[in-house]
């Protein structure tokens, strides 16, 4: 049995590298994710796991790190925005003028590219179902849409 | 940001996590059971919950199975909402899951979770309650199959230190005629003003409701109602509306006379989608 | 070169999509102190008792503040706001006490144990529960709070501001009304939803020097009220402002700033964060007005219309701030983009035990013009007319006179017929307002136009400071902050035409320092690219001026006889005969090391121009330099048979005067477009009977979401305001202030029933299908 009982050492596997972070039990993955390791790219919009900003990938499924506890991280690899590079996501982002405070989009590229690389040939639904979760406040929404869809070769 | 500590535990088996149970409900720690945590982290960051400890019991083997094993369907209560949706063993389950939260959420709710859960929509379930279901109840004393018809009374009727390993239904519901409609106030993700679960068994609908009380339910008369095949469509919806266990609610998602008209709506719509066999289409 | 007109991506861009932008709440370091709020947790009542004993326990805890603390009022017309409630407090969820800590948790921690004890007062909880005969008083010395700006406060009363717009003669309006229509309306408040919450640090250096950070759209008025409350030189504060998560109005207001200064005060200077919670975000910091509006319109029986009164209510909760302000806006523009030579209107900023409100996109514009446009359609009904048709017999144009007198030109006001032209064919409005399917589903549209001048203090200003790098790329040093809007890359867009250079060698910074860049009023009213756009212009003409000069030294000519584009200055008949400008930015060198000229450095400025106040009788001024108008279209399929509906289409056409960025222009109106019709379609604070605020989460406050919006189409009319840069007026809000209308009209068409409210839920609907109250 794994137990942590108190304020101490956790070992993380963050972008592909081992990282320690000293957290409680009852810290969030977001939390640690910024404040320990000054991940900053994931931002905090709600801490009630409702506008997915926060989103990061446990093992290749995006999860709201605000509703996940760092420790349940432990045996698992977190990806964040800062550990994906190059993804057709960020350039159909680009290229469609997806975002524009950007405060959200780290969470929208997270969780489109968890949908690229999960659901290559996703549908409408399957892609409306994914990205239901996401708010933008600047948007219309269809800028996204329409990159995704880019993103996804359509 | 949640402002007191807790302990943390992950057993491995589920003997191990009743024997915790025990040990830190022995100690005053007020434990709690861990699925996907998404109620408990949020009632806990505004100490509507105050557990000493948390028994995360994701990493125990039959909580995780989803399986046909003989003539039942096995679903492990750690299953999270999109493993369960997408597994797609008990499309009603499919369905109904699909409705709950957001994707996102639905990758970390487990179907355990959302049954056993504070809130009071707890649309998980529906899809049991109107199949006959079963839960493995495990605890101190081993696991056991339980009928949810016997442990299910608008919520869990959980002793101490008990929980919820598995889910069962019978196989031959993965295969019936269902219904499944969850109706918001505008939003699509949102809490429901209601949901409907409801699949045919023979001749006859069974269907179970989330949203329109302050807890879920199957209502054996609201089922007599609907299936009384003497009556127009239009009685049997009225007769129902007049059977519910318990006021309806009326809150910021709507008003209890909304929601009864959402409610007759969505029977009409079930009606239709599962008219039973010899059914006057007419009487629609 | 070409750059205006083009689609030019957001400087900002690769550090949006990689998670690089630096947001205010991205400083982490070990050193930091936090601060946490305590709330009040009634609507209205009074402060009997603040224990603080079991908060000073905890461990970490270093300062807390209240109310007893802070012995001034603050407010931008009217100074009627403590910055932590002193006697009572006037809202749920106003900010009451202040713990500062080492750590989050032990601010959080120690918060939690604040407790308060209240005695409740009757709470107001509607506009017309404030002005009833004996309504409890929420300011009792109303009469004597500090104007800083031309406010009319109502001694005994819940009335904050009262403005009056009188145009023409009334009697003889409704004497030539063959038809008039009247009806009444109600919009709840609503909240700005910025993704990022409102968040400050603030330090005090041991000189006295004060830093404050912030997510601000306005970093030089935090300056002033710093320095005009805590009687700091302001040559000693430096506001910095980095990129900001979105704000849309609601961070142009100073709330938090003046906290987090004085939390670092409490704990001798150390740098203190203090971060909005979303449910402080919705509740205790400004939120959106609310409007309750009554408007009689009568016309002529072709349909002129001849005479409008109109009474709006601002529900600008239990502080004026900025919804004092807006009341002056709503009342500027009253009537909407139509030609009504007799006028009356009477716009109140009311008091009520509701979370105060601010600026928001649009600035009241929407809210008033869902009641004048849904009039409209009820008088085309009434007329058996065509909505667009009234519309666009009525629509404003040169020569005519806003409601406040001014008059309006080619240049001044943009060409609201040929939107509304353009509106007509994008909705394919001729197919007819309402369609009935197969299904039984109801196809219909709805229309709007609209109207907004900037509502500007009369002596804005804004100023621009351009340097060059060695390799010949050009920095611009600007006051006006990135919300998102794309300013800063607009900015660039137009140095690079006036300069003739590369726009990628145009180089932005996403922070603001008010030490190091001259003053810009804020980033508010569609403002930037207009005020901070003349003041790059004249910066860039400075600039050509200095190299002129110099390389007609070196070069042996006239500056006549010289041009600058694409990194040289050349002789405009030889252009073989040119000094590259990276020789002359920082002073030409001669071979012999003889240096003349120094270092080009280009100064612009801005202030409007012949802006007056409106006069407090009869409302007469020059409340804005130009009006960019718009017409907009929606489309729904509604399901007669349980009222909900989807929204097809939505269509904005809007005058820009020039679109200088084609790409960012069509992307934030439609943003715009898509809050205008979350605003209408669904959102709203809902108070309790004793004024609760019941939906302060994400959870319970709905925005719309991905998947539910409309197939969005945005064009743009070019009538240029010959004062503005390029032409180009204020544009981006303006998407927003016609949705809520159109989406009424389309569904009051499409259920056959008036339906004068928001949001517009099926159960709204259904509702007034039933007549239920």
């Amino acid at each position: 049995m794994f137990q942590m009982l108190d304020i101490g050492p956790l070992e993380l596997n963050v972008n592909g590298e081992k990282r320690t972070v000293v957290a409680r039990p009852a810290d969030t993955l977001l939390y640690a994710l910024r404040e320990h390791l000054g991940l900053t790219g994931t931002k905090n919009a709600c801490e009630t796991g409702d506008c997915d900003v926060c989103t990061v990938l446990i093992d290749g499924w995006p999860v709201k790190s605000c509703h996940m506890l760092a420790v349940e991280a432990v045996g698992h690899q977190v990806n964040t925005i800062e550990g994906i590079k190059g993804s057709p996501v960020q350039t159909a982002f680009l290229a469609k003028e997806a975002f524009q405070c950007g405060y959200c989009t780290p969470g929208y590229i997270v969780t489109a590219h968890a949908l690229l690389t999960l659901h290559p040939d996703a549908e409408d639904e399957v892609i409306n179902e994914w990205l239901a979760g996401n708010l933008c406040r600047c948007t219309g929404y269809q800028e996204i849409k329409e990159a995704v869809l880019m993103a996804l070769g359509r | 940001m949640i402002s007191f500590d807790f302990e943390y535990y992950r057993p491995d088996t589920a003997a191990e996590a009743a024997e915790i149970y025990q040990v830190l409900s022995g100690a005053g720690k007020n434990p709690l059971y861990y699925g996907g945590g998404t109620e408990i982290i949020t009632m806990a960051q505004s100490n509507q919950l105050k557990p000493g400890a948390i028994i995360d019991i994701k990493q125990i083997p039959e909580c995780n199975v989803f399986e046909v094993r003989n003539d039942e369907i096995l679903i492990g209560a750690c299953l999270n909402l999109n493993q369960a949706a997408e597994g797609n063993l008990f499309p009603l389950l499919s369905k109904t899951a699909r409705g709950i939260a957001d994707h996102g959420s639905r990758d970390k709710i487990t179907i355990g979770g959302n049954i056993c859960g504070k809130l009071i929509y707890r649309e998980g379930v529906l899809p049991f309650l109107v199949a006959d279901g079963e839960v493995v109840i495990s605890g101190q004393n081993g696991a056991a199959a339980r009928p949810l018809s016997e442990v299910f009374s608008q919520t869990m009727q959980l002793r101490p230190g008990e929980f919820i390993t598995q889910l069962k239904v019978k196989r031959s519901y993965a295969s019936v005629a269902f219904f499944s409609q969850k109706k918001t106030k505008q939003a699509k993700v949102d809490y429901p003003l209601l949901t409907v679960a409801a699949l045919r068994q023979g001749d006859d609908l069974r269907v179970a409701f989330s949203g329109l009380c302050t807890f879920p339910f199957r209502s054996v008369n609201i089922e007599q109602d609907l299936n009384s095949r003497d009556l127009s469509w239009e009685s049997r919806v009225n007769n129902a509306l007049g059977r519910l266990p318990g006021p309806v609610l009326n809150d910021l998602r709507g008003s209890a006379a909304y929601r009864l008209f959402v409610l007759s709506g969505a029977l009409r719509d079930m009606l239709t989608q599962l008219k039973g066999v010899g059914e006057n289409v007419s009487n629609a | 070169m070409g750059a205006v007109g083009t689609g030019v991506p957001r400087k900002e861009a690769k550090d949006k999509v990689t998670g690089n932008i630096k947001f205010v709440g991205d400083y982490i370091s070990p050193g930091l102190m936090h601060a946490r709020l305590v709330t009040g947790t009634y609507a209205h009542a009074l402060l009997k008792n603040i224990q603080t004993a079991a908060a000073w326990r905890v461990p970490g805890v270093k300062a807390i503040v209240t109310g007893k603390d802070c012995s001034f009022l603050t407010g931008a017309y009217l100074e009627d706001r403590p910055p932590l409630a002193a006697d009572k407090v006037r809202y749920y969820g106003e900010p009451v006490a202040l713990v500062v800590a080492d750590s989050e948790l032990a601010a959080k921690q120690g918060a939690e144990e604040v407790r308060i004890e209240y005695e409740p007062l009757p709470a107001v909880n509607s506009v017309h529960d404030a002005l009833r005969p004996g309504a409890p008083r929420i300011h009792e010395n109303l009469g004597e709070y500090r104007r800083v700006k031309p406010v009319f406060p109502e001694t005994n009363s819940n009335i904050a501001d009262r403005v009056k717009v009188r145009k023409g003669d009334m009697g003889k309006g409704w004497a030539g009304s063959e038809i008039t229509v009247e009806a009444s309306f109600h919009l709840p408040q609503s909240d700005h939803v910025a993704m990022e919450t409102r968040c400050v640090r603030a330090e005090i250096a041991p000189d006295g020097r004060v830093t404050i950070h912030s997510s601000s759209q306005a970093p030089f008025v935090i300056r002033k009220l710093i320095s005009r409350y805590f009687l700091i030189d302001t040559g000693k504060i430096t506001v910095i402002v980095p990129a900001v998560g979105g704000s849309f109005g609601g961070k142009a207001a100073v709330q938090l700033e003046l906290l987090a200064y004085m939390a670092s005060q409490a704990v001798g200077g150390r740098q203190v964060k203090l971060v909005n919670t979303r449910e402080q975000e919705i509740i205790s910091s400004p939120g959106r007005i609310g409007l309750d509006a009554e408007v009689r319109l009568g016309a002529t029986k072709e349909g002129q219309l001849m005479a409008a009164e109109i009474t709006y209510l601002v529900d600008g909760g239990a502080y004026s701030d900025i919804g004092a302000v807006m009341t002056k806006s709503i009342a500027a523009d009253c009537t909407g983009p139509y030609k009504i030579d007799n006028v009356q209107c009477d716009a109140l900023c009311v008091y009520t035990n509701h979370p105060y409100t601010t600026s928001y996109t649009g600035f009241g514009h929407a809210s008033y013009t869902f009641a004048i446009e849904r009039t409209l359609d009820m008088l085309a009904k009434k007329l058996k007319m065509d909505p667009w048709q009234l519309r666009r017999m009525n629509a404003i144009a040169p020569g005519d006179t806003s409601p406040t007198l001014t008059g309006l030109t080619t240049s001044n006001l943009g060409d609201t017929g040929k939107c509304l032209d353009r509106v007509k064919q994008l909705i394919n409005w001729d197919e007819g307002q309402v369609v009935t399917g197969q299904d039984g589903k109801i196809r219909a549209k709805g229309l709007s136009a609209l109207w907004k001048t900037s509502s500007t203090p009369t002596d804005a200003r804004s100023g621009a400071i351009l340097t060059f790098n060695p390799d010949g790329s050009l920095n611009i040093g600007v006051g006006a902050v990135e919300i998102g809007q794309g300013s800063k890359t607009n900015l660039a867009v137009m140095a690079a035409e006036r300069l003739k250079m590369d726009v990628g060698k145009v180089h932005v910074m996403m922070e603001v320092n008010t030490h190091a860049h001259p003053e810009h009023f804020k980033t508010v009213a569609s403002m930037t690219t207009f005020m901070a756009g003349r003041a790059v212009l004249e910066a860039c003409d400075d600039i050509i001026h200095q190299l002129l000069s110099m390389a007609s030294i070196v070069l042996r000519c006239s500056p006549e006889d010289l041009d600058v584009a694409g990194g040289r200055v050349f002789l405009t008949d030889n252009p073989n005969m040119y000094v590259d400008i990276t020789e002359l930015v920082h002073g030409y060198k001669y071979e012999n090391g003889n240096s003349i000229g120094g270092q080009v450095i280009g100064r612009g400025s801005y202030i409007m121009r012949h802006l007056t106040e409106m006069d407090p009788e009869t409302g007469k001024g020059n409340v804005g330099p130009g009006w960019t108008v718009g017409a907009e279209a929606v489309e729904v399929e509604f399901d007669p048979g349980d009222f909900t509906y989807k929204m097809l289409k939505a269509v904005a056409v809007l005058d820009a005067g020039k679109v200088i960025n084609p790409r960012i222009a069509q992307a934030v109106v439609m943003g715009r477009m898509n809050m205008g019709l979350s605003l209408a379609n669904r959102e709203g604070l809902i108070y309790s009977g004793s004024g609760v605020v019941e939906n302060a989460s994400l959870r319970d406050y709905k925005i719309m979401r991905f998947a539910e919006q409309p197939q969005y189409t945005v064009e743009f009319i070019e009538t240029p305001q010959i004062d503005a840069p390029y032409g180009a007026r204020g544009l981006g809000e303006h998407g927003l202030i016609g949705m809520p209308a159109a989406l009424g009209n389309a569904l009051s068409a499409a259920a056959r029933v008036e339906l004068n409210q928001l949001p517009l839920l099926p159960e709204t609907i259904w509702s007034v299908k039933e007549g239920r109250p």
